[in-house]
Parts: C-alpha cells; structure tokens; sequence
C-alpha cells in the first residue's frame, strides 16, 4: 500500500543526559492517517511524538540529533520559526491541560496568539469548533464560565476543540484518552476518525485494541528502537519480529540480547 | 487506657491549647489595644482625630492626619517601586533564566529578606540620602516644577527616600512568594500553550500569570502590610518632621510606626498621650489585619474562577 509521507523521521536520536531515549528512528508517517505509536511504558513514544512539534527541546537536559522534516522541512533548521511550527500541529495530552480561562477563551486563545481580533471571527471559530469537538450542546450556555469546572472528558474535548482552533495539519496525541472513562474514551475515538481525513493524526496509546480500532499506520518501539512498523492489518496479523508478536499476544518480550 | 492512646491523646490537647494561644494573643492585642485608647476616643471622637493634623500634646490636641498621610505616602511609593520590580524579577527567575543562575540567586534573595531593618535603615542614610539630595531632587525640581516634585525640603530625608528604602526591604518578600508562585504553575500547561504556537511571552502573560494571579496577588499584599508597619529603617531616612503633611515626593514625613516608636514611653506625662499613641497603634493594627483579610478574601474568590 502506498501513503504519502507528512512527517519524515530521519536518524533521530535523542537522550535525556547520558540516558539514551530514541535510538537512530527513521519513519515516515503517513498523511491524512491515523499513526498508533505503540510499546511498552518507557520506550520512546512520547519522546517521539514530542520530537515532531519540537516540545520535547523544553526537557531539561535533552540532547536531540538527526531530522525531523515536516512537510519536507527540516524542523529543527535555525530558520524554521518554531510558533508556526507549532501551530501546524494540535496536541492532546494525556491528562487535559485546560487553559485558567474560561471555556470560550480556551478556544480563542490559539485563534488570537495569531492574531485574530475579530469578535465575530472568533465567536464564530469558538461555536465552530466546539461543535467540531462535540461539546457545544453542553457548553453553550456556559461559554464563560471557567473551564476548569467541566468534567474530565468534556475538558479533553475542549482541549480537542482548542488543539483544532489554530488550524493544525497534524493532531498529535499523546494517550488522551488514558484519563478519560469509557464513554468519554469513546467520543474522543469517533471524533479522530472522523477527523482523519482531514489531518494526519500520530496517536500514543499502550492500549493495542486502541491502536487496531483506530489506527492505519503502526510503529512498535521497544526500549528507544523502531522495532516494526507498518499498514495496521500487516503488523496485528502479521507480526515480524518476535518482539512485536510478543507484545501483542501480551507475553513477556524476551531481550534478544539476554 | 493504654499510654500510646493517651500520649495520643495529651499531644492533640497540647497543640490544640497552644494554636488557641496564639490566637488569642492576637485577639488580646486588639482588646488590649482598644481599652487604652478608648479615653481619647471619648474625649475627641475619631474623626477629630483621623482628620486633623494638629499635633500638640501639651494643649491636648492629637491629630493624626499628618502622621497617617506620611504612612500612606510612604507605603505607595514602596509599592509602586516594589510591584513591577519583583513580579518582574520573579518572572525572570522563574521563566527565563537558567537554572543554575536561579538557584544562586534565590538564597540571597533570602538572605536579604532576613536582614535586619536597622541596616537598611543605615544603608539608607548613607547611600539614598545623598543620592535623592543631590541627584534626584535637583534633577526633578529642575525639570519638573510641579506637582509632585516642589519642596523645599533639601535634606534628602524625605518621601521618596523612604520609598524607595522600604521598596528595596520588600522586594525580596515579593520576589520570593512570587517565584515560589509562578514555578508552582504546572509545566504541562505551559507546554498547553506553547503547543499551540504561543511564544514565551504569549504564554507567561497569557498563561502562567493568569494562572498565578491570586499567589503574586497574595505576595503584594503580604509585602504591602510590611511597609505599612516597617518602622525602623523609615524612621531613620523619612526625615521624620512634625506637623507636615507631606505634597511632595521630597517633602519629609513622619508615618504613625515612627510616631509610636520615637514617642511612646517618653512624654507618659502629658495627659492622654499614651491613649493617642496607642490610638495611632491600634489603626496600624485594624489595618494590617483588614489588608489581609481583604487579600485572602479576593484570593478565594480569584481561585474559584481559576
């Protein structure tokens, strides 16, 4: 099968001091597809996903070599201007970061940091969005209200509605739904997949049905390697490496070193 | 009842009885207060007192405007250096710069809070005094001959040295809180606003100083209610000058902790001066507990927003 590359890992290493994280990652992420980065706690996912909105040059200690190109760009090339960068790229954290605004103003943060002024521009980008995020019904009479009273889940999906408001290519995800409850879970599922043929979407998730309900595209990283990777139905059918096929029948992962 | 239980048991009433002591120390020191100053409120009713500046013990006239008007132009000049000066600097400290500069900085800016009144107070006579006297007053009387520069005060003990003395003795008071506040902002939600593309700045503004609103809010109030009662070093660089209530920057005044502390205890002989004064302490007081109040109050209200 044939996808076209969005973001394009190459030779990327990073380590936290002398504590090596990702070892010489190079994969291309499909575009206007769901991306499940799977593996076992510790392994580099989140260090991964950080790498491509460059977030992850905020850890205190990181050292990052080799590429990133988004778009064919370099992300990391000294005239790439980092705010556009980010803005090119949602991200929905594991646990929701609410902004300490009100629900309207969480949605209108992105949309004035790059300076729209416009009352109506803006009501209109917060009514769309919410909607986009399947939270207007709930919200509407409470727009300016703080955001931080709404429920768990309907602050992940305000988060969703904020994270879409900056008009980003890409929805990076680093297990939003691993806070969530099931039904909460369930809504932020749909919405991606509805949302993938719009943007190109790079989920973190440790949950393996997560990753087959919703995922086009996996990468199995195991202790800072890229161990496999590939279209969803090759890699649960077909798993090459014993490492992936370990993982995914929920055995112990033997180190082929030991 | 086995001893465990009943050590248990003495150690809650212990601390119960000492957390009820102190509390009581301040209620006593209100009633305390108040029943020694009741007899010139009697006499001349607080308004006759609050707003009349004529001070003149012997003839039994105790007015406080004067001394009262010192205070607040004492405590709004700190403030008004103070405040942008260290939220700034605890910003600076907590956002911007390096690690290692923060945690050389930061005990120093203890050690400052911790020194003693009496030598800022000193620091005060020999460094600001001369600099406002032949530098800063000349230079604004010069340019500026206006409200609120015009004085004929060239001393250098004045307003805005005290001002600036007590500005100095509060900033680490402020510094200190506000850091502590702004690095008390979870990173994840800086990283919430700059994964949207918000730069530094966007996100310190509209972010992390939002979100510690009522703790820096809380750190100027609690810096606030010590330059209003500061004592010591203002009553050495204030000028300290009866009668005057100060119209300008380099007019002397003379704020009611200095009143009490250059007076009480001298002229006990004059009839109802102790009340007076004791009046002059108990406002100190009120006020001091009303600005924390006020301050906790709108902190409570801020944080439900929040």
């Amino acid at each position: 099968m044939y996808y076209r590359t969005h973001i394009s890992v190459k030779n990327l290493n990073v380590s936290y001091g002398s504590q090596k994280v990702l070892n010489d990652i190079s994969i291309d992420i499909p575009d206007k597809k769901i991306t499940a980065i799977i593996g076992p706690s510790g392994c580099g996912k989140t260090t991964l996903l950080k790498s491509f909105n460059r977030l992850l040059e905020l850890q205190e200690g990181v050292s990052i070599k080799g590429q990133v190109l988004v778009d064919g760009e370099d992300i990391n090339d000294p005239n790439v201007e980092v705010t556009h960068l980010r803005k090119k790229m949602g991200l929905l954290f594991q646990r929701p970061q609410v902004l300490p605004m009100s629900i309207y103003e969480n949605v209108a943060y992105g949309p004035r940091l790059h300076g729209i002024k416009d009352r109506k521009a803006l009501d209109d980008a917060v009514s769309h969005y919410l909607k986009e995020a399947t939270l207007w019904d709930e919200v509407k009479d409470r727009l300016h209200k703080p955001a931080s009273r709404l429920s768990i889940g309907q602050q992940q999906r305000l988060c969703l509605a904020r994270g879409l408001a900056v008009e980003p290519e890409v929805i990076l995800g680093d297990e939003p739904t691993s806070a969530l409850d099931p039904i909460s879970a369930e809504r932020i599922e749909r919405k991606l997949l509805d949302l993938k043929n719009r943007y190109t979407i790079v989920l973190v998730t440790h949950i393996l049905r997560q990753a087959r309900r919703l995922a086009d595209y996996i990468i199995f990283l195991y202790m800072g390697n890229l161990v496999e990777h590939g279209p969803v139905e090759d890699f649960f059918e077909n798993p090459k490496d014993p490492k992936a096929r370990a993982y995914i029948s929920g055995q112990f992962i033997e180190s082929s070193d030991a | 009842m086995d001893t465990r239980r009943l050590k248990d048991l003495i150690a809650r009433k212990l601390m119960f009885m000492l957390c009820i002591g102190i509390l009581s120390i301040v209620f006593l020191i209100a009633v305390g207060l108040y029943i020694r100053s009741l007899p010139i409120l009697v006499r001349s009713g607080i308004r006759d007192i609050l707003f009349s500046s004529l001070w003149r013990p012997t003839e039994g006239r105790f007015g406080l405007a004067a001394f009262v008007a010192g205070t607040v132009w004492v405590t709004t000049i700190s403030m008004v250096i103070a405040i942008p000066l260290g939220i700034f600097t605890a910003l600076y400290l907590s956002e911007y710069c390096h690690k290692r500069t923060r945690e050389l900085v930061k005990p120093v800016i203890d050690v400052l809070a911790g020194i003693s009144p009496v030598i800022y107070g000193f620091w005060g006579m020999v460094t600001i005094v001369p600099l406002v006297r032949d530098h800063i007053m000349p230079f604004c009387v010069g340019h500026f001959p206006f409200f609120p520069f015009l004085s004929d005060n060239y001393t250098g003990f004045c307003v805005l040295t005290a001002g600036i003395v007590l500005a100095v003795m509060v900033l680490p008071i402020i510094i200190a809180i506000a850091e502590e506040v702004l690095s008390g902002v979870p990173f994840s939600m800086r990283e919430a606003s700059l994964a949207l593309g918000a730069t530094k700045w966007q996100t310190v503004k509209g972010v992390v100083l939002k979100k510690a609103r009522p703790g820096i809010f809380a750190a100027v109030i609690l810096g606030l209610s010590r330059a209003f009662g500061e004592t010591m070093a203002v009553l050495m660089v204030a000028g300290c000058a009866m009668h005057v209530i100060p119209r300008s920057l380099f007019d002397p005044a003379y704020p009611l902790p200095a009143l009490i502390a250059n007076t009480y205890g001298e002229m006990m002989s004059i009839p109802l001066y102790d009340a007076a004064v004791l009046l002059a302490a108990l406002m100190l007081f009120l006020v001091t507990v009303l600005f924390n109040i006020v301050g906790w109050k709108i902190l409570g209200r801020m944080e439900d927003e929040a």
